[in-house]
């Protein structure tokens, strides 16, 4: 099912959309927010310079620090009597980006959020438990009111208190899991250890996962735990755009449906700033067509994706974003090779004898990069055969020479002694920044 | 015979764990053999109920399992070992691991090979072979 007529127009008609949006909203950040007109004064441009979508390239990128430097409103577009609600960022590093809604911008979400909750899935039918944190972040309460949109039934459960997740889960009859995809997994491993059979004594047919990465093996250990049926679909956004809503898998999973009439999506070289050809790989940058609280231009939100103009089997002509393969500030750069975490756990994923969770550590030591992986011992491989085990961390070694190009050590450990996240998960400690 | 082999990461306080979890369900360990690996290693131990303390551990998160050995009691005498080893090695069988286990005023020794059954079947033509029930009740 397809929600919204406006995911099946023509290139043509998206455009015209874009282009009417784009003017507007550029007049009215030039009107509204001194800290945009200061920066599009400083290179010479005025609203009316925008003529075109292809004048988008001309303006200035937003980043994170702007938000950071205009703490907390600077780069509200609207009085704050106007403001309906505010979220922010967890903010680990600094001050939190905080970023508000009118009762339209909400309005616009939980539009957002439908449409893709819907190529995911979802129906009014759906009884759908959100495991996100509620609170500031703008996970749970946007996929909340997606939801309710539809007409489904919530059951706002957060985080936490894993056991009892899945006790609702059972006893509510849950069919529709919104969670991270490690949280997904985590509580599939508890639900087995109580006993339970995910497959049999669930009720589970959709999954909406989000906030953090998901990779192909990911969804592949996700169906095998909770049963072959199980579509699972990913959704991205992030708060300085609005929260999820920005786009989401639909179930030919071959990338994210873009919401094009409320986002305009840009891939740049994250290096020189520069656009990227369509299909090539580089940094996602996202202009807010639709929001009036704080609509942000050309925001660079770093990750890493290319877009997909070709119309999808769905019936959406909307533009996809492949699935990210990660975040320019999570790649590490190790013995000058770049690697992504994703694609450790690509082959972590792919390796039968070891479990789906790890951790990553880099060192330096004698000015010499050095590369632990911490990985537990799936229950099945246990062996009496200390050659047997030798053999698996041969073999993931190899594997991750094939990967990177780089040399690893692994750690084998027992089952469940690495850490479980419920949030996004750090699974990365780099030793050498301290 | 059973022997329990628990899979442990070298870290303090885990063989601490193991026993605890033993020994709060009356589990007596007969015997154990550690090696000192770098960063896991294989506890090998004959404990008196090894179906039950399997299964406590592995409720307990551990990853443990049962593997067939041998005990046989050797003579306390020069060249005991010599035999046995050279009846095995002359009959193609491998010895994986082996380790002491106390009895009485003899020795006994437990015993991983390639072909437990041929083994067994070969040593008690020798040696008097520990059968299960009574090793278990050490």
């Amino acid at each position: 099912m397809i929600w919204a007529k406006e995911e099946t127009l023509s290139r043509q008609e998206i455009e015209a959309i874009q282009l009417d949006k784009l003017q507007k909203v550029v007049a009215r950040v030039y009107e509204k927010v001194p800290y945009y007109r200061e920066k599009m004064d400083a290179i010479g441009m005025k609203p009316e310079d925008v003529k075109t979508l292809d004048d988008l390239k001309k303006l200035p990128f937003t980043t994170k620090q702007d938000m950071r430097d205009t703490y907390p409103f600077g780069l509200f577009a609207v009085d704050k009597s106007e403001l309906a609600r505010i979220h922010a960022s967890s903010g680990t590093t600094g001050k939190p980006t905080v970023v508000g809604y009118t009762k339209k911008d909400l309005d616009v979400w939980s539009e957002c959020v439908a449409r893709l909750a819907v190529m995911g899935g979802a129906t009014k039918e759906d009884v759908c438990q959100i495991c996100f944190g509620y609170g500031m972040f703008t996970g749970a309460l946007g996929l909340h009111n997606g939801l309710e949109h539809i007409g489904a039934c919530i059951i706002p459960a957060s985080t936490g208190n894993s056991e009892k997740q899945i006790m609702y889960m059972k006893d509510f009859g849950t069919t529709l899991l919104v969670a991270t995809p490690s949280y997904a997994l985590r509580l599939g491993e508890v639900a087995t250890q109580m006993g339970l059979n995910p497959q049999t004594d669930l009720a589970l047919k959709t999954a909406l996962v989000g906030s953090e990465l998901m990779t192909e093996p990911m969804r592949a250990e996700m169906k095998k735990l909770y049963g072959d049926k199980l579509v699972v679909t990913q959704n991205y956004g992030m708060s300085e755009l609005m929260g999820p809503g920005v786009s989401g898998e639909c179930t030919e999973l071959c990338g994210m449906h873009v919401n094009e009439d409320h986002f305009i999506a840009e891939v740049i070289d994250p290096v020189t700033g520069e656009n990227l050809p369509a299909g090539e790989k580089g940094e996602l940058v996202v202009t807010c067509l639709s929001k009036d609280a704080i609509p942000l231009i050309r925001y660079r939100t770093r990750d890493i994706t290319r877009l997909m103009y070709e119309p999808c089997k769905c019936g959406r002509t909307t533009v996809r974003m492949e699935n990210l393969s990660g975040r320019t500030d999570d790649m590490l750069k190790i013995k000058g090779v770049n690697v992504f975490p994703s694609q450790i756990e690509e082959v972590l994923l792919n390796t039968e004898e070891i479990g789906p969770h790890y951790e990553i550590i880099v060192d330096r030591k004698n000015h010499t990069d050095i590369l632990t992986i911490r990985v537990e011992l799936a229950p099945a491989s246990m062996t009496d055969d200390y050659k047997a085990l030798e053999k698996i961390k041969l073999k993931l070694r190899g594997s991750l020479r094939t990967m990177l190009g780089l040399d690893a050590i692994i750690n084998l450990e027992s089952p469940n002694t690495l850490q479980r996240f419920e949030g996004k998960a750090k699974r990365v400690t780099d030793n050498r920044k301290k | 015979m059973k022997q329990l082999t628990v899979f442990i990461e070298n870290r303090m306080g885990r063989l601490e764990e193991v026993t605890d979890i033993l020994s709060k369900n009356n589990i007596n360990i007969i015997c154990i053999s550690l090696a000192d690996t770098s960063e896991y290693g294989m506890l090998r131990m004959i404990v008196s109920q090894p179906a039950a303390a399997c299964e406590v551990l592995c409720n307990s998160g551990f990853s443990a399992l049962l593997t067939d050995v041998t005990a046989v009691k050797l003579p306390h005498h020069f060249g005991s070992l010599k035999k046995l080893s050279g009846l095995l090695s002359s009959n193609s069988i491998d010895i994986s691991y082996m380790y002491a286990l106390t009895s009485g005023d003899d020795a006994a020794i437990v015993i991983k090979t390639s072909d437990n059954e041929k083994a067994e079947a070969l040593i008690s033509e020798e040696y008097e072979i520990l059968g299960a029930s009574k090793v278990y009740n050490m």
